[in-house]
């Protein structure tokens, strides 16, 4: 039986289509990534797993249970950090922690080793209000609730979001230790470099499961080249390649261009010719793809274009 | 479960004690109101300034003005020259009556010759000048029995009035209940459907959703404070009322408290109701000013007697608790009655009561929408 199995759900806002017909499976003790930029309905599929929503089509069962009618059961259950801090700002770290452990009937002691990898970092601060605390500790302390009953799935909607670099990676090796005390863990970002942390991932965009894949046969998939192009005047040369015929997509990518090729072709060949063509300071670099690649072609292919 | 329930019953008080405007309302309106209306709003006077035209200037006016200062609610401010500086004094404010005693009073009083005083007020304060007249008349009236020495006018009928259960007319005796009823309905109604609006507005209640808690006990867990504090808030106006103001407890204190208590479940409920229809404590906010607070104030009976509105406005005062709690209350405290007195009362207050935790449970949303 798998930790969460969702078969073709659907769900409408009014008229626009937040999900429709999403359907993977999450087994035992795996970290999921769902990948997908803001409004690609990921908070949607999570309150619908998390009894919060009901989705208009399509069946979901978490640790077994059906999302609607064992509602109660999944509840006792899981553990649900949402998208944005939802604790108590003006209880101390301890008093939330100790409150989030009472309420599912179990205390701090009895399941500290659970979350003593984490509390640690938090604990000298254990009497400090939660809404004094920073962005990557507010998150540690969200982490450490949702924890703190021993659930056997955990949801995490954004939990990086709006975290500094360090207490990002931080929070990861965070999840990657909770794995080995086989909990399943769906957890949801918008940032692409953090998908390849996980063991599976999800793309999905718009409502829509782009790929579901590990994260590494994705990046092998990609079997197109791909150039990353520099140069001074990025935005001339971005119209310039779009007009070539052996381009296949060409995207601005951070301070370079990421240029997807439907030809074979060598970099310093390719870098010789737009050398001549008028761009002196170009320089052309063959790359492995990541995630954000696949996830752009993906999205490319899916809205019609070349 | 009981140690859930007390728990989510510390964290509540946690959150009361560390938020300085909860803290305010809670302890520091009920402490403002009873006050302000002990103090303020009041429609006794002392010591108001009255200004005499003294057309006689004999000694019989000289008698009569002294008798008016002697009951020590008129000062004579000024003794005026002319007719025309009569309306200088109210104009500014200053007097608010005009006495003006006419020519040869000594003379026709022994007489007995019939005598006109002119009384003018200030009618811009209609309430005011009313009772002021009223003063004026029946000091006029205890002058003449003092001064003909005989008994009352064998053919004239006489007026003899006794206000029982307020002999002294305090207005005391009309605000104490009033204010009782509206501050337990501000603080069981209004501060619980603004905590409740507030788990959802800071997403918490996302995460109680998502736990064993039944929808009961959060709903429990959130009113238990409040309920209490409500119920000490109550006592502490009773007292003030009863040592500040010297409000009377004839009745029994037994059924007064829990007349109390029943009333706090009914406030308890409608703020519970209220929440249940709101996502933010802003719109919780203005529900229950609106459609709480300003019903309750106006249309109770507590301010206006309900029997002289127009008859949509006292249907509506009907339907509001604080109408029949305010009548409990008076009958309680100043009447002294007992149970079967207020059975019907409490009847209609208990099947309100009834009705909103009907409607909430009915409304509770066990998901976000």
């Amino acid at each position: 039986m798998n930790a969460i199995s969702i078969q073709n759900i659907s769900k409408n806002y009014k008229d626009t289509k937040a999900l429709e017909d999403i359907s993977f499976e999450v087994q035992n003790g795996q970290l999921f990534g769902l990948i997908g930029p803001d409004g690609a309905g990921k908070s949607t599929l999570f309150r619908i797993l998390t009894t919060l929503l009901l989705a208009d089509k399509g069946q979901a069962f978490v640790d077994g249970y059906e999302v609607v009618k064992e509602f109660r059961e999944i509840r006792k259950r899981v553990g649900y950090m949402p998208g944005r801090f939802s604790l108590y700002q003006d209880l101390s770290v301890e008093e939330n922690l100790s409150f989030f452990a009472t309420i599912f009937g179990t205390t701090i002691e009895e399941n500290y080793d659970l979350i003593r990898d984490i509390y640690v970092q938090i604990e000298p601060f254990k009497k400090r209000l939660a809404g004094n605390l920073s962005g990557g500790m507010k998150q540690k302390l969200a982490l450490s609730c949702a924890l703190i009953h021993k659930p056997t799935v955990l949801f995490l909607d954004e939990p990086t979001t709006g975290v500094d670099a360090v207490s990002r990676k931080e929070f990861w090796d965070m999840l990657r230790s909770l794995k080995e005390k086989n909990i399943a863990i769906l957890v949801s970002t918008p940032y692409m470099d953090e998908a390849v942390l996980c063991d599976e991932i999800a793309l999905i965009q718009e409502g829509r499961i782009l790929k579901i894949d590990e994260p590494q046969s994705m990046i092998h998939q990609f079997d197109r080249p791909l150039f990353a192009v520099k140069t001074n005047d990025t935005y001339k040369l971005l119209k310039h390649l779009r007009l070539k015929p052996f381009t296949h997509s060409v995207l601005p990518f951070g301070e370079c261009l990421h240029l997807i090729s439907s030809e074979r072709m060598s970099a310093a060949d390719l870098q010789d010719q737009l050398r001549s063509e008028g761009f002196a300071d170009v320089i052309v670099s063959k790359i492995k793809a990541s995630i954000e690649d696949v996830f752009l072609e993906l999205s490319h292919k899916t809205e019609g274009h070349v | 479960m009981f140690k859930v329930l007390l728990a989510f019953i510390r964290k509540e008080f946690y959150h009361i004690l560390r938020d300085k405007r909860t803290l305010l309302i809670l302890f520091g309106m009920p402490l403002a109101q009873v006050l302000i209306f002990g103090y303020a709003v009041t429609n006794e006077f002392n010591d108001a300034e009255i200004d005499i035209m003294d057309y006689a200037k004999d000694e019989t006016s000289e008698q009569y003005i002294n008798h008016l200062q002697s009951s020590g609610n008129f000062i004579v401010r000024r003794v005026l020259g002319s007719p025309n500086e009569m309306e200088e004094g109210m104009k500014a404010g200053k007097a608010k009556l005009v006495v003006s005693i006419p020519d040869n009073f000594s003379e026709d009083f022994y007489a007995g010759n019939s005598i006109q005083i002119q009384v003018i007020t200030d009618g811009s304060d209609p309430n005011n000048a009313n009772t002021l007249v009223q003063y004026l008349t029946e000091m006029t009236q205890s002058f003449q029995r003092q001064k003909r020495n005989e008994p009352t006018d064998p053919y004239t009928i006489n007026v003899a009035s006794r206000m029982l259960y307020n002999p002294q007319l305090a207005s005391a005796y009309n605000f104490v209940p009033g204010t009782i009823a509206l501050i337990l309905l501000i603080i069981c109604a209004m501060l619980t459907s603004l905590t409740i609006a507030k788990e959802k507005e800071i997403g918490t209640m996302e995460i109680l959703l998502v736990s064993p808690l039944s929808p009961l006990l959060i709903i429990l867990g959130k009113v238990a404070p409040y309920a209490l504090l409500s119920f000490v808030n109550a006592i502490v106006v009773i007292l003030i009322g009863f040592f500040v103001f010297d409000v009377p407890v004839l009745g029994s204190t037994l059924l007064l408290l829990s007349m109390c208590f029943l009333y706090v479940f009914t406030a308890l409920s409608l703020g519970i109701l209220i929440s249940t229809t709101v996502k933010t404590q802003q719109e919780a906010m203005m529900k229950s000013l609106m459609g709480l607070m300003m019903p309750s104030m106006l249309l109770s009976g507590f301010i206006f007697p309900l029997a002289s509105m127009p008859v949509v406005l006292e249907y509506i005062g009907k339907i509001i608790p604080a109408t029949y709690f305010i009548r409990i209350l008076k009958g309680v405290m100043l009447r002294g009655v007992g149970l079967n007195f207020i059975l019907f009362e409490i009847a209609v207050l208990l099947a309100m009561t009834l009705g909103f935790l009907f409607l909430s449970w009915r409304n509770f949303k066990i998901r976000l929408e």
